[in-house]
């Protein structure tokens, strides 16, 4: 592998962020409902000034679905995935991923939380599930560190702890749900991306984007704290400070992503251990590109939720997990 | 550049694992400290290195209070060589010795190796006899050669400081020589400092200017190798018998240990 220059990162990114582009576009054509292709294009090419000959309803199912739900996939995709490079880094540990870790869940209590008890104020739940993920990262750091970091076992064992524990606390919430939500609920809590709120949108493209900004900026310093705490302080890391950065930059991406999704799963193991394959492990490459990759991942596996038994819709965390879980065993073989 | 610790004590939770230990460092001079298990050295090089707070006395760093100074600028004058890395990620292992230069950069989040870096980081590659492994998955070498990456990494810092903590657990005869040469010719050439951790009292005794014998966190004795490596003292240090000679080549102090058979210690009134 040769060494990750600015360069090869600005290549690398640029390439993926056309790419990206272009699986926005050509999945917004993609659907149930079928749309002439090149009128779309004008319209989209016009950002939606210009109806290019769709009809009004052709009109509303690009604009106020199917983009929207599909900016959200990113914004979803991307959080994830740099989430997943984060806690890996932190972690010292190439399995860690916020669903299997139980940090999803411990987002998906908060935003539960916020449904039950504040449901008509949508703003509180980011915050609440934000609040959630960084209690959970706080468990699995505890429990999963030892002298040596977390060794894969250790590692492990805290996510099931944690994930079993707000597993149960979610069942206590849901008893005190209506039962007609009950259905959207477990759908939700798979991942799912049909019930995409317009007002959090824009809110889950900003976090996604600054948090994915602040890890690569301190990429660096993440580079020396994968080797090891102790030679990262050594090194001249200010080890206390990066960790209480990728604390809250990695449970505000979780929080924010399953507030608006719910909880997508192995999206932060997947694409972070592609980046790294195809990349190498240089986290100033790893966290741009993961960030770019996790946004197109999840765009294309919500497409095929959505389209693989149309009119009928899968929860995209199912498309995820198909492909993350023989990832995962994989990976846990060679650790 | 100096460093220096005055009356140093380190206590975790009530457990004294440093007591009063004063020690200086000198330019040009490698000092080793050996000692039984559990005597304190380790913790004593984190002190210096500004890792463990100290419960009482002072760790200098150019005369300023290390607690005072931000950790990019220590590290730019202190570099440790610890025991292994973790390597759960692959990384090539220029990768990890342009580690070293990591206090060096402007920008210390999103910054690139500037020219320089990497000239030195070559340079260093080469004194480790590395060159040939330079694109190379540290996960791939062996124990000896990751020992030596690791060192080659403290010397990419450039800093003027060396303290390392048993350096030569890892590695063959050889390279035990071949890395302390690197450490001695630090200190000649560049006029570094080094303290070394080490449970080799031979190697000690070659290459160290300076020995400074530690028992339950106390320095007992320090001083040149000939003046401390005696039988009395080393009796005295790890309550074994020693014979001293003189080293065939180098003339200096040779330990070798008595291995005695152990005798069963029966208590007063058993038969």
């Amino acid at each position: 592998m040769n060494r990750v220059t600015f360069r090869k990162t600005i290549v690398a990114c640029a390439t993926l962020a056309a790419v990206l582009l272009l699986a926005i576009v050509l999945m917004s054509l993609l659907g149930s409902e079928p749309l002439p292709v090149r009128a779309s294009l004008c319209a989209l090419a016009s950002f939606g000034t210009n109806r290019c000959g769709l009809t009004q309803d052709q009109f509303d199912i690009l604009f106020q679905i199917r983009l929207p739900r599909i900016l959200l996939a990113a914004a979803v995709g991307g959080s994830l995935a740099t989430a997943g490079a984060g806690y890996q880094a932190l972690l010292r540990n190439p399995l860690a991923e916020p669903y299997l870790l139980g940090i999803s869940n411990g987002a998906a209590v908060g935003t539960m939380i916020a449904l039950v008890f504040f449901g008509s104020i949508e703003w509180t739940r980011p915050i609440l599930a934000f609040s959630g993920a960084l209690l959970a990262t706080l468990a699995v750091y505890r429990l999963a560190r030892g002298r040596a970091g977390a060794t894969p076992e250790r590692l492990i064992l805290a996510g099931v702890i944690v994930t079993t524990f707000l597993s149960s606390v979610i069942v206590f919430v849901t008893v005190l749900m209506d039962a007609t939500r009950i259905r959207s609920f477990t759908f939700w809590l798979l991942g799912d991306l049909s019930g995409a709120s317009k007002a959090l949108l824009p809110v889950t493209i900003a976090v996604a984007i600054a948090g994915a900004l602040a890890l690569t900026l301190h990429a660096r310093s993440l580079n020396l704290l994968m080797l090891g705490e102790r030679d990262a302080f050594d090194l001249g890391v200010e080890v206390g400070r990066v960790r209480i950065v990728v604390f809250l930059v990695a449970s505000l991406l979780v929080g924010s992503s399953v507030a608006a999704s719910g909880s997508v799963g192995y999206v932060g193991l997947v694409v972070p251990h592609l980046a790294r394959l195809s990349l190498g492990s240089d986290n100033r490459i790893t966290v741009p590109a993961a960030a770019l990759g996790g946004a197109l991942f999840v765009i294309v596996a919500d497409t095929v939720a959505r389209t693989v038994i149309a009119p009928r819709e899968l929860p995209v965390g199912a498309i995820t997990a198909l492909i993350g879980a023989p990832l995962f065993i994989y990976l846990l073989r060679r650790a | 550049m100096s460093l220096e610790g005055r009356n140093i004590t380190v206590a975790y939770d009530r457990r004294i694992a440093v007591a009063d230990v004063t020690l200086s460092l000198k330019r040009g001079e490698i000092t080793a400290i050996i000692g039984p298990n559990g005597a304190g050295k380790s913790t004593l090089l984190r002190t210096l290195n500004g890792q463990l707070p100290q419960s009482s006395g002072a760790v200098l760093l150019d005369g300023e209070p290390i607690e005072r100074l931000n950790r990019r600028s220590i590290s730019r004058r202190i570099a440790v060589v610890a025991q292994e890395a973790e390597l759960r990620f692959p990384v090539t292992v220029l990768e990890f010795v342009l580690g070293g230069r990591f206090a060096w950069a402007t920008h210390s989040g999103w910054g690139w190796e500037t020219d320089q870096d990497l000239h030195i980081a070559e340079a260093v590659l080469r004194e480790t006899e590395l060159s040939d492994l330079s694109a190379r998955l540290m996960s791939e070498l062996s124990g000896g050669e990751r020992q030596r990456a690791l060192m080659a990494r403290a010397l990419a810092t450039e800093a003027p400081i060396l303290l390392l903590d048993e350096p030569t657990a890892n590695l063959d005869l050889s390279h035990q020589a071949t890395l302390l040469s690197l450490v001695r010719a630090r200190c000649d050439q560049h006029r570094a400092a080094a303290l070394v951790v080490t449970h080799d009292i031979n190697l000690a005794s070659e290459f160290a200017d300076n020995i400074l014998l530690m028992k339950q966190g106390r320095t007992v004795h320090s001083g040149r190798p000939e003046q401390v490596l005696t039988p009395e003292i080393l009796h005295d240090i790890f309550e074994i018998r020693v014979l001293v000679d003189a080293h065939p080549v180098t003339g200096g102090p040779r330990i070798t240990p008595v291995h005695e058979p152990i005798s069963v210690n029966r208590g007063p009134g058993s038969v």
